[in-house]
């Protein structure tokens, strides 16, 4: 079973989701509703790793050695500027599908373990890594056209 | 010269306790006699009560309430009675102003708009429509916001108007929106004789509304008074009256009013056939207000659970219910979720839509309704949905334009959005019309570093050189309310048409004529190459908004010039179906909701995020109303070591937007000259301040300088009115309270957070 595997690369997405969230907050302090939301949402992806300890533990014995983390190479250099804010968000959305697609895809073995503990956790951090999309995507519709037509 | 009171020293006049219609009173100010009167109606707050304008020699000599006025009934407060007296003031605008070698200078019509002009189209050329924003207000007409938004979103085709009422009554409008399906007040003013309860959320009705509170306190003196719920945390005229009075901790208003509707449902003081038949998302407000018992609000607010509970029991038991929300909640932390709270609570009784029921998300400004319903603001007109490609259609079709010129791709942007491209550089053409944010914004050293910008044209349409003006870069002189024919929405939906009265002075213009200029000057045009604007006088424009509001909530079809002339304020909708208007919406509980006709396909109350069109549609709520939870969350910024207190802003009576007009009123300005910097006795005491001791108030923006009024306030908080600027007295000391306040806003409503912050004190 390699669902200890997954768990661990779930953990560890959402951790890279959390400190990519609060790098971005860092960086763009000067848009004051990215700074203030962007802290928000990375303490919900540092909520979503504390929820998944249970499990961790439950499921630490079907953990295969494989690498447990893919590293990304988003986020090099702290970037400001009405594009850089835009690149930012656009990274952050990427990162948030990896965790999306995480939740999902767990959820789906919980059904198969019928595990309905690790069933609820998945619904309902899924839901929330769903406001999290929503929420980026939104800023990023509104950022674009004045970055891409307008700003120098 | 003659005058019914002294509404200075006596805000509200005689009481007449009354059962039944509301008595009418004719209040009159005059400096002589009148020679003619003239139909018009106050803005000067989102009353807007009905008055005449007493002319003499082609001067106004005064103004006297309209006994038939279904708002008033004759009434006038002290504003409405002295405000008028700044359109004579000696200092206004008579002349178009340039700025040249770093001077505002004298310039002719022409000079300025072509200037205007040839910056746009050069703008257009290198940049887009994107690089021109505009910053409105909340005190033009319906003609001008109308023709404003025709001009911005089919003409230019920018996404980026919005105007002052973003620091208003947006969150009313996000929250009518969210539970309703559509803005509009379910409700009415007349709903304020029959009540058995009132209940005031961070609404200061005492000193903002003055005429309406004298209904209040008229119906308090009569033989059945209702019961009186205030929440607010200073103890203000209107919470002396209170039944019971909350006065949370700055920043906890959802902990308070989750609180009620904790108790409401554990009491069961619902109308559960209603819930099921005509709302949707009971079970999920019922899980997060769940854990809000008495005692844990107490704990987070301050306010004592057998207060709460008090109140819960007047709200949950009486027959009939009025809430109004303003400021305290609309500028505080969590301003959408809580005011949409107020909205649950009248859900959960089943009390909206039947006399006696109102729920009323105030407006700060008097015309700032017709911002939202005219598309001069974020919204479109005739509240259309701007998700909704079928509502760009009814809008493209209406103007003869093509779809894609009118900007829907995003929501449109908000006024803090606008501030920051203009600080980022990238709009670069700001017209500010008839407001004043150099004073009424938040942060105020930012704002005017932003006017400031080199490469930021800044036009300013205004009567007086405001301290915005001030800094502008071209300066258009405008006619005020009496030198132009217009209409206007209060609150409760009532319209009134004011009358032009008296010339504007010099060669100032009405606003609707500055824009029918601009627009012709730039040739819009439609599909078929006839002018965009086909209009040009007010009631020609007027005609025109009819028809794009005809079949939309707010449907004006059945209003005319005519109709409105003579008689009182009309309510809309008026159309076939409503000829006199009517008094409440949804009396038969079928709200604005459906996927097709709904303003708004909701919003995620944390992250403010616009829901998608298919998520709504695939669970449609086709006419229902929606209970939406909100579970409550820190303020941003908390008092700490540096910054120990909490500070708070408002308004007094005897001011109204800063004091552009009502500073220029001698008995308004006698009787408020100053602000001032409220304290408690215990913070006083504490800090060695006396009455009416210089305090100096800082927070990590900036400092202003106010002498200390002491009492009546909580220890620990701090309050000053918020609009008090520069141009009656030097920049030093500082004294706007607009120096210390936050750059941030809510989620949903976009309207900043005007309410909270930490400060530190030190008697000067
Ligand atoms: S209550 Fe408002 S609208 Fe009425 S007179 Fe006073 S300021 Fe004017």
């Amino acid at each position: 079973m390699h669902l200890g595997n997954y768990l661990g690369l779930l953990e560890n997405s959402e951790k890279q989701l959390a400190r990519a969230f609060d790098k971005v907050s860092r960086h763009h302090q000067d848009e004051p509703d990215i700074e203030q939301m962007c802290q928000k949402l990375s303490a919900w992806s540092v909520r979503h790793g504390g929820q998944l300890q249970p499990f961790l533990v439950r499921y630490a014995d079907s953990r295969s050695p494989e690498p447990a983390a893919m590293e990304k190479v988003l986020f090099g250099q702290p970037r400001s500027g009405s594009l850089a804010l835009l690149r930012d968000l656009h990274d952050l959305w990427l990162l948030t599908n990896e965790v999306k697609l995480c939740w999902d895809i767990i959820g789906n073995a919980a059904l198969a373990l019928r595990d309905k503990e690790l069933e609820a956790t998945c619904t309902a951090c899924e839901a929330e890594t769903k406001r999290q999309l929503d929420w980026l995507l939104g800023r990023i519709k509104q950022a674009a056209p004045q970055a891409l037509v307008v700003a120098a | 010269m003659e005058e019914t009171r002294n509404s200075i020293t006596d805000i509200w006049g005689p009481r007449t306790g009354y059962e039944g219609p509301w008595p009418i009173r004719v209040d009159e100010q005059l400096t002589e006699p009148a020679e003619n009167w003239v139909q018009s109606a106050c803005v000067l707050c989102s009353n807007g009560c009905g008055l005449d304008i007493g002319v003499k020699d082609g001067r106004i000599v005064g103004v006297r309430g309209r006994a038939q006025d279904r708002v008033n009934h004759g009434r006038l407060g002290p504003k409405g009675l002295h405000g008028w007296q700044a359109n004579h003031s000696p200092d206004r605008l008579t002349t178009p102003l340039i700025r040249r070698h770093g001077q505002l200078q004298p310039a002719t019509w022409d000079e300025a708009m072509s200037l205007i002009v040839d910056t746009s189209k050069q703008l257009i050329r290198e940049h887009t429509a994107g690089a021109l924003g505009f910053y409105t207000s909340g005190q033009l007409f319906i003609e001008d916001y109308y023709t404003l938004g025709v001009l911005g979103k089919a003409g230019l085709g920018t996404p980026h108007m919005d105007g002052n009422t973003r620091l208003c009554t947006a969150t009313a409008a996000a929250a009518l929106k969210i539970s309703f399906g559509t803005d509009g007040q379910p409700g009415s003013y007349t709903d304020l004789n029959t009540t058995e309860a009132v209940l005031l959320v961070g609404h200061n009705m005492a000193s903002q509304q003055t005429v309406l509170w004298a209904r209040i306190l008229d119906r308090l003196a009569g033989p059945n008074p209702p019961q009186l719920v205030v929440i607010d945390p200073r103890r203000t005229y209107t919470a002396e009256k209170a039944t019971v009075h909350l006065a949370p901790r700055v920043g906890t208003n959802l902990a308070v009013l989750n609180g009620l509707l904790h108790l409401l449902i554990e009491h069961d003081y619902l109308h559960h056939e209603f819930i099921k038949a005509h709302t949707v998302g009971y079970a999920e407000l019922r899980q997060t207000v769940e854990k809000w018992t008495p005692e844990r609000v107490e704990a987070l607010s301050g306010v004592p659970a057998e207060q709460l509970l008090a109140a819960a029991l007047i709200i949950g038991t009486s027959k009939t219910l009025v809430s109004t929300a303003l400021q305290g909640v609309y500028q505080s932390m969590q301003a959408t979720a809580a005011a949409v709270q107020i909205n649950n609570i009248h859900l959960l009784r089943g009390l909206i839509g039947s006399p006696g029921n109102a729920i009323l998300q105030m407006n700060g400004q008097p015309t700032s309704q017709n911002t939202r319903e005219c598309g001069a603001d974020g919204d479109l007109p005739g509240f259309r949905n701007w998700g909704n490609p079928a509502h760009i259609q009814e809008l493209a079709t209406l103007w003869n334009v093509d779809p894609d010129k009118i900007p829907h791709w995003a929501p449109p942007t908000h006024a803090m959005q606008i501030w920051r491209y203009c600080e980022t550089g990238s709009i670069k053409l700001l017209w500010i019309q008839a407001t004043n944010p150099a004073v009424s914004m938040p942060e105020l050293a930012r704002i005017r570093r932003i006017l400031r910008q080199k490469d930021l044209l800044v036009v300013v349409q205004d009567a007086f050189l405001t301290e915005t003006a001030q800094l502008a870069d071209v300066v258009l002189p405008a006619a005020l309310w009496g030198e132009k024919t217009g209409t206007f929405t209060n609150t409760d939906r009532t319209v009134h048409l004011s009358y032009k009265a008296i010339d504007p002075p010099g060669e100032a213009r009405a606003d609707l004529d500055i824009f029918l200029d601009y627009a012709r000057r730039m040739d819009f045009r439609d599909k078929d190459g006839q002018p965009l604007i086909k209009w040009s006088t007010p009631e020609e424009a007027f005609e025109a908004w009819k028809a794009c509001s005809k079949g939309r909530p707010c449907d004006y079809s059945g209003l005319s010039y005519a109709k409105l002339t003579g008689g009182s304020g009309i309510q809309w909708p008026c159309n076939e179906q409503y000829p006199d208007g009517a008094t409440h919406l949804y009396t038969d509980h079928e709200f604005n909701t459906h996927a097709d006709y709904c303003e708004t396909y909701g919003y995620d109350l944390v992250t403010g995020t616009e829901k998608q069109p298919e998520e709504y549609k695939a669970q449609d709520p086709k006419g229902k109303a929606f209970l939406k939870a909100a579970d409550y969350e820190p303020p941003h910024e908390e008092p700490d070591e540096q910054y120990p207190l909490w500070f708070t802003t408002g308004r007094v009576v005897y001011h109204f937007h800063t004091r552009t007009k009502t500073g220029r009123a001698k008995a308004l300005h006698e009787a408020a000259p100053e602000g001032f910097v409220q304290l408690s006795a215990e913070d006083a005491a504490c800090y060695g301040i006396r009455e009416g001791d210089l305090v100096e108030v800082t927070s990590r923006r900036g400092q202003a300088t106010e002498p200390a009024r002491i009492g009546g306030i909580e220890p620990g908080l701090v309050f000053m009115p918020f609009h008090y600027g520069y141009w009656d007295q030097d920049q030093d000391p500082p004294r706007a309270a607009n120096e210390l306040t936050l750059t941030e806003w809510d989620p949903v409503s976009k309207q900043p957070h005007f309410k909270y912050a930490a400060v530190r004190i030190r008697k000067v």
